[in-house]
């Protein structure tokens, strides 16, 4: 007769099935049989968080920067709930998370009992499938398979609610996990047709763009490699969103920067002029196509996803192929080789003058910015902080706003998952739980946060962890005491009416350093920048780099709401026009 | 034209919106209904009707039928993103006018009136399969299947006679002939 364990056994017995290493988790009543079985199982690192939040966000961070499913183990009612903004970025940002809550016992369930929350009802709009466990023989099953649904097709967090009761019973265990890949829910069903439609579409078009997301990131390590086969075999110039950063050198030749509201002038300019749009794992977000009836209007419009319902959501298209990127593309470049050896030059003379345009664009230099020897500019910032760390490996988190712009502009990313943001939710706060995760994953690497002061403060109590576990994170703070974002809008568009978006009372992050038990470091002119960037880097500890950045530098390029690609406003040097002079802007 | 003041692009062109049909079949688990109008409710799409019940109880299959309006591009979004969620089997969807499909609806009509109203009620529902399933003296109780529309017709015509309460299953449909829903 095969053993009895009981469910915290075989919640147990299934992670390590799965290979999990660690998990990010918060005690609580509900999930106490789980936490007491912990100890029995060594190859299960458990990572103490401060708020269920930073769990969610740590384990997004973990999964973006391995490409393993990140794992939470939170309590019932609050911890639950306190999950949700972390379940939601995934389920955005499609993020393979796997949430294991605790809940009230079976017949307390519906009493509104002490910490009871209706848990899969609260998580069902923000999951890929969520799970209540009502009979412990059905435990092993579930979540084996809620492995299988957050890792296949298009991968996104689920969630196990597992009664107290059902923790203490106890039945015989089951490995069922799938070894096969496909399931019903995923669709690899293109075919040759359209592989032979979408060459044909490259060998006719001579004004053409390769726009790449996330799904690039998502589809593996492969995937970037044959989208860099892909590109040098076309030539054809490639833009990226905010996701994708990383899946293609960021400082080659034939990228054009990262497009969208606050893309390049270039990257903008050629996705609305040209005549062939190959979108390989994007999704055609708002911040992407600005106004849609004027988005890009001149061109056939190719859409390789794995999730069918990306496709005609928000732009029709005129070629879908559905499917892995990483199938496609290698399907696209063995018939590209097969049919038209010579492509790449023959190619070359057909888009000569559509690079010509391109380096007009270019030659604009729509990224530049009016640098200052008194105050640091946060673009300068950025790009020191590249310039002292591109050569080290360097593991990218940010927060939310416009330091993150900033950093997706001046950071060149040349790996695919170095750069872990929170794009489809905007979640202040994701970036110093994000690094603790990617720390975790990666340890010897440096990982920084770029954060801003505002956004910081929304997982501050995450420091404790950093140090807790000895992590080596860099919190690079461009502290300009505003909601920088929110001032840029309501600078452009409501009348400098600045409300709510200075905060009047921030913390000394040098002294809240100490005060964690981790290295405050302040700089507050660009003669010192270098100096203490590369004290930073060199301190083995956690790190809070408080940098005084210009309290009224804007972002630009930018696409202004209700605008198409074509009509951006660039930065100072080329906006006598648009530009709102103003007094303040001298300050500092 | 000022400016838009908001951080989000102006709504684009509509398009022209149909009455669709959506077959949906689903392991029968719960909160699967949920999951379903959830995801209506959630990416506002319109429920006009919701027919929903076991109908395979050896593989525990429910089929649910639900009457919406969208633009293509929306009806389109529906099937895709129905079809995503882990206990859907598959998803079937129909133009209202479509002539191979049989759409119904049941409805009960409780009618209270002399004996002049309630026979000019029957005269009235003639034409929809009328089965009186309770009378008194004072009152009937009609069950008819009919359309939508038509029950909507009805129901107008019906409020001079004495009706008091109506009671509607929602639409169901089925293929003619020997095909079935794929």
């Amino acid at each position: 007769m095969s053993k009895l364990y009981s469910g915290a056994e075989i919640v147990f017995k299934c992670l390590e099935d799965q290979d999990v290493e660690c998990i990010f988790g918060y005690p609580g009543g509900a999930v106490l049989p789980i936490y007491d079985e912990l100890k029995n199982h060594e190859s299960i690192k458990h990572i103490l968080v401060r708020h269920e939040q930073g769990a969610g966000h740590a384990a997004e961070g973990y999964a973006r920067s391995s490409g393993k499913p990140g794992i939470v183990l939170v309590t019932s009612g609050p911890g639950a709930t306190n999950a949700v903004t972390a379940l939601t970025d995934a389920y955005m940002d499609s993020i393979p998370l796997v949430c294991i809550s605790g809940q009230v016992p079976t017949h307390l369930i519906g009493t509104d009992a002490f910490q009871e929350c209706d848990t899969t009802g609260i998580t069902r709009p923000c999951t890929k499938h969520n799970w209540l466990v009502k009979d412990i023989k059905d435990l092993s099953k579930i979540i084996h398979k809620a492995f299988e649904v957050a890792t296949t097709g298009r991968p996104g967090p689920v969630l196990v609610d597992i009664p107290k009761d059902i923790q203490f019973q106890k039945t015989k265990y089951v490995n069922s996990i799938k070894r096969k890949k496909l399931n019903g829910k995923i669709h690899n069903k293109f075919n040759q047709g359209e592989i032979d439609q979408l060459v044909k579409l490259m060998v006719n078009s001579s004004r053409p763009i390769l726009y790449t997301g996330g799904g690039v990131i998502n589809s593996g390590p492969k995937a970037s490699e044959l989208l860099r086969e892909l590109v040098s075999l076309t030539g054809f110039p490639i833009t990226s969103t905010l996701q994708g950063l990383g899946s293609y050198p960021g400082d080659d030749n034939q990228f054009l920067g990262m497009l969208g509201m606050h893309g390049t002038y270039e990257a903008n300019n050629a996705m609305h002029d040209c005549d062939l749009m190959i979108n390989i794992g994007a999704r055609f977000d708002d911040r992407i196509t600005g106004k849609i009836d004027e988005f890009s209007p001149k061109s056939k419009k190719v859409h390789i996803d794995i999730d069918p319902s990306s496709i005609n959501k928000n732009v029709k298209v005129d070629l879908p192929i559905v499917g892995d990127v990483s199938e496609v593309m290698l399907s696209v470049i063995k018939t590209l080789k097969k049919k038209n050896p010579n492509f790449a030059s023959s190619n070359k003379e057909k888009t000569s003058k559509w690079w010509e345009k391109i380096s007009k664009w270019r030659s604009v230099n729509s990224l530049n910015f009016i640098n200052s020897d008194q105050t640091i500019k946060p673009q300068h910032a950025i790009q020191r902080l590249y310039e002292l760390t591109k050569d080290k490996d360097t593991y990218i988190t940010t927060e939310v706003g416009q330091h993150q712009m900033w950093a997706a502009q001046h950071y060149k990313f040349n790996k695919p998952n170095r750069w872990m943001t929170s794009g489809g939710l905007g979640t202040m706060g994701y970036g110093l739980p994000a690094a603790v995760g990617v720390q975790i994953a990666h340890p010897d690497k440096l990982v920084v946060d770029i954060a801003g002061e505002a956004s910081v403060l929304m997982t501050i109590q995450e420091m404790s962890t950093a140090v807790q576990y000895n992590l080596p994170i860099k919190i690079f703070i461009l502290n300009n005491e505003y909601m920088g974002m929110v001032r840029q809008w309501q600078e452009l568009l409501h009348e400098k009416n600045y409300s709510e978006s200075y905060t009047a009372a921030l913390p000394d992050f040098v002294k809240l350093a100490e005060a964690y038990g981790c290295v405050g470091i302040r700089a507050k002119t660009p003669d010192e920048l270098d100096e203490k960037i590369k004290e930073m880097i060199n301190v083995n500890k956690p790190v809070i780099f408080d940098c005084l950045v210009d309290k009224e530098e804007n972002c630009f390029p930018m696409i202004p709401s209700g605008k198409p690609h074509n009509q951006m406003l660039l930065g100072p040097n080329d906006q006598k026009e648009n530009k709102i002079t103003g007094k303040g802007k001298t300050l500092v | 034209m000022s400016k838009p003041k908001s951080a989000y692009s102006i709504p684009g062109k509509k398009q022209k919106s149909d009455t669709h049909i959506i077959v949906v079949w689903v392991d029968n688990e719960a909160g699967v209904l949920a999951r379903v109008v959830g995801l209506f409710s959630g990416r506002g799409y319109n429920i006009e009707s919701l027919a929903v019940a076991k109908v395979d109880q050896k593989l525990n299959i429910s089929r649910i039928t639900i009457v919406t309006t969208g633009t293509p591009q929306v009806i389109e979004q529906i099937k895709l993103q129905l079809g995503k969620l882990v206990p859907v089997h598959k998803v079937a969807d129909f133009m209202r006018g479509d002539k191979k499909i049989i759409f119904k609806e049941m409805a009960l009509l409780k009618i209270v009136g002399n004996n002049i109203k309630r026979n000019k009620a029957i005269k009235f529902c003639k034409k929809f399969n009328p089965v009186v399933l309770d009378k008194t003296n004072k009152s009937l109780v009609i069950q008819i299947t009919a359309l939508r529309r038509e029950i909507d017709t009805i129901m107008n015509d019906l409020k001079k006679t004495g009706l008091v309460s109506v009671s509607r299953t929602g639409a169901v449909a089925m293929t003619r002939g020997a095909e079935i829903f794929k």
